[in-house]
């Protein structure tokens, strides 16, 4: 894989930003768009822009192919047995919210337990909090190892029989520890619970094959694997599926429509009403094309010798504090001593540097780690070890800059 | 090297302020007490103020936060100490009136706070600045009743 060709297909990327070419390190937030998803949405604007699963005429199947397609794509992008196994959402905070909603007020009593783990996402607690209290359900948590990762013992000492749901990231968004998901999913099915995954910090870096790792649920989102934002997946066995009620009603997704009842149509438009994210769809279905292309491995591989290479030299500087384990995916949480993230932030903004700083929608793991925020570095396909250069030295200067007495 | 135009930012006034913060604690048996919260990055903030007769007789903050955060509630409980709470209010409608790079009447009186007009330049930081003043806005405005 060629760094400076990759690069070429982003034309965003080929900016200054404050006076200085743009580094951007905030894929982990959101990753930038490739010209084949941008040319792809442009081309159904421009020549088959039209409802889908409803007109007769030649443009409104177009669309619907398109539209189809795109599911066919992720199907066979993450493995799923069946086409009715992917429900396009808004992205996986509205995935979550769907199987919290229609699986989990179907299937939780009061006294149940949902499992989750501290370093989840706000998008993979709050759901099941809400959840807890419609139910009367209690909400447990896998414990972290210090150095941010689940073991098989604190695993199996959390999930038991009273289980029901066990609800867990992929990878962590602030960590990026990689949880062994195959193997929280075999004891969750051992002791009779569900297991529900947030892939969206996964899907874009790993290959992922659902039935293999055999998880009832999994969400991910467009936008953080070169797709347009507005797009997520839902995938659900489809035996699961079945039973599920839907949580929004209205168009497309019914099967006949009487004045005081209706029926809902099957799987998987039964949870997509009203009109799709059409165009999405398209973007996305070219991103999966662009990453299969590439190939899931040789992604994650250059992201992890990114990530090695940066860690290495993150650690020699002075006064900074690293997050997570040593095993990681492509990104690195960090502070550096008596400087507040957003500062170092704006300081390397002033350099054309894009990071993340804040809590990173994880409140509670923040409160684990001990601080209020920190900032964030995450890695992709069109990073280079140059730009981590460029990373370090800015640092460097931030501690500088801020150790003056003013 | 880009860091010149940080320093329209971070100019010694404001970094004095975040290293040496005036009026930082908790008035015990204070008049008001707020809370506050800037939900996009976890910065919190909390007020306690002594109003007597409409008088800020005391005022103090605590809480965690960036430079631009603390630095501006430092500037703020100096600015209103002593000050009418109506007055001191005013002075936070001209204080958001700079961020938004309006005209505003900011008078030496008023302290510091003039010297964060260079936040204007980074619109990121704009709610960093006043989180201290919303806070100040939301603890009268609720308390209305009382003063």
């Amino acid at each position: 894989m060629n760094v400076n060709d990759i690069r070429k297909d982003f034309p965003i990327l080929d900016q200054q930003v404050n006076g200085k070419d743009l580094i951007y390190l905030d894929t982990s937030a959101t990753s930038q768009t490739p010209s084949v998803v941008i040319d792809a949405m442009t081309e159904y604007y421009q020549s088959y822009n039209s409802n889908v699963h409803r007109g007769v005429h030649t443009l409104g199947t177009h669309a619907t192919e398109g539209y189809e397609q795109a599911r066919m794509k992720v199907k066979s992008f993450i493995n799923a047995k069946r086409f009715e196994e992917i429900v396009f959402t808004r992205g996986t905070t509205a995935a979550i919210n769907l199987v919290a909603r229609s699986f989990g007020d179907m299937i939780i009593e009061p006294g149940d337990e949902i499992v989750v783990t501290e370093m989840e996402h706000h998008a993979n607690i709050v759901p099941w909090q809400e959840l807890a209290k419609r139910t009367g359900a209690e909400l447990n948590f896998i414990p972290m190892e210090a150095d941010g990762t689940l073991t098989k013992n604190s695993i199996e000492a959390t999930i038991g029989e009273k289980t029901k749901i066990v609800a867990v990231t992929h990878v962590s968004n602030v960590l990026g520890t990689i949880n062994d998901i195959k193997s929280i999913a075999e004891t969750a099915h051992n002791n009779g619970a569900y297991i529900v995954v947030d892939g969206a910090q996964a899907v874009p870096h790993m290959t992922v094959d659902v039935q293999d790792l055999d998880v009832d649920f999994y969400a991910f989102s467009g936008h953080k694997m070169l797709g347009p934002t507005g797009i997520g997946v839902l995938y659900g066995k489809s035996e699961l599926l079945d039973e599920m009620p839907p949580i929004e009603y209205g168009g497309d997704m019914i099967d006949f429509v009487d004045l005081r009842t209706s029926t809902w149509t099957d799987l998987p438009v039964k949870f997509e009403a009203g009109t799709p994210m059409i165009a999405e769809a398209i973007g996305l279905a070219a991103a999966i094309d662009y990453i299969r292309e590439i190939g899931p491995e040789t992604i994650l591989a250059h992201e992890k010798e990114l990530a090695d290479y940066a860690l290495s030299r993150m650690k020699s500087l002075e006064g900074i504090e690293i997050y997570g384990p040593d095993s990681r995916a492509g990104l690195i949480t960090f502070n550096l001593t008596d400087v507040h993230p957003h500062d170092l932030a704006t300081a390397l903004d002033s350099e054309g540097i894009a990071v993340r700083a804040g809590h990173h929608c994880a409140q509670p793991l923040m409160k684990w780690l001990g601080v209020s925020s920190t900032a964030r570095a995450s890695f992709y396909i069109y990073n280079t070890k140059e730009e981590i250069d460029s990373l370090i030295e800015s640092l460097k200067r931030t501690k500088e800059f801020f150790s003056y007495e003013f | 090297m880009n860091f010149n135009n940080l320093n329209q930012l971070y100019r010694s006034v404001i970094m004095d302020h975040y290293k040496n913060p005036r009026n930082k604690g908790v008035i015990e048996n204070g008049t008001m007490t707020i809370d506050m919260n800037n939900p996009t990055c976890g910065d919190r903030i909390r007020l306690t103020l002594n109003v007597v007769d409409e008088i800020v007789e005391d005022v103090k903050f605590d809480g965690e936060g960036c430079s631009i955060s603390m630095a501006s509630a430092s500037m703020m409980t100096e600015s209103i100490t002593g000050k009418n709470i109506n007055e001191a209010l005013a002075m936070g409608d001209e204080f958001s009136k700079m961020m938004l790079g309006e005209d505003y009447d900011i008078t030496e009186d008023m302290g510091d706070i003039e010297a964060l007009s260079g936040v204007t330049q980074f619109p990121a930081r704009i709610k960093c600045a006043t989180l201290s003043w919303k806070a100040l806005e939301k603890g009268v405005k609720s308390s209305d009743s009382k003063l």
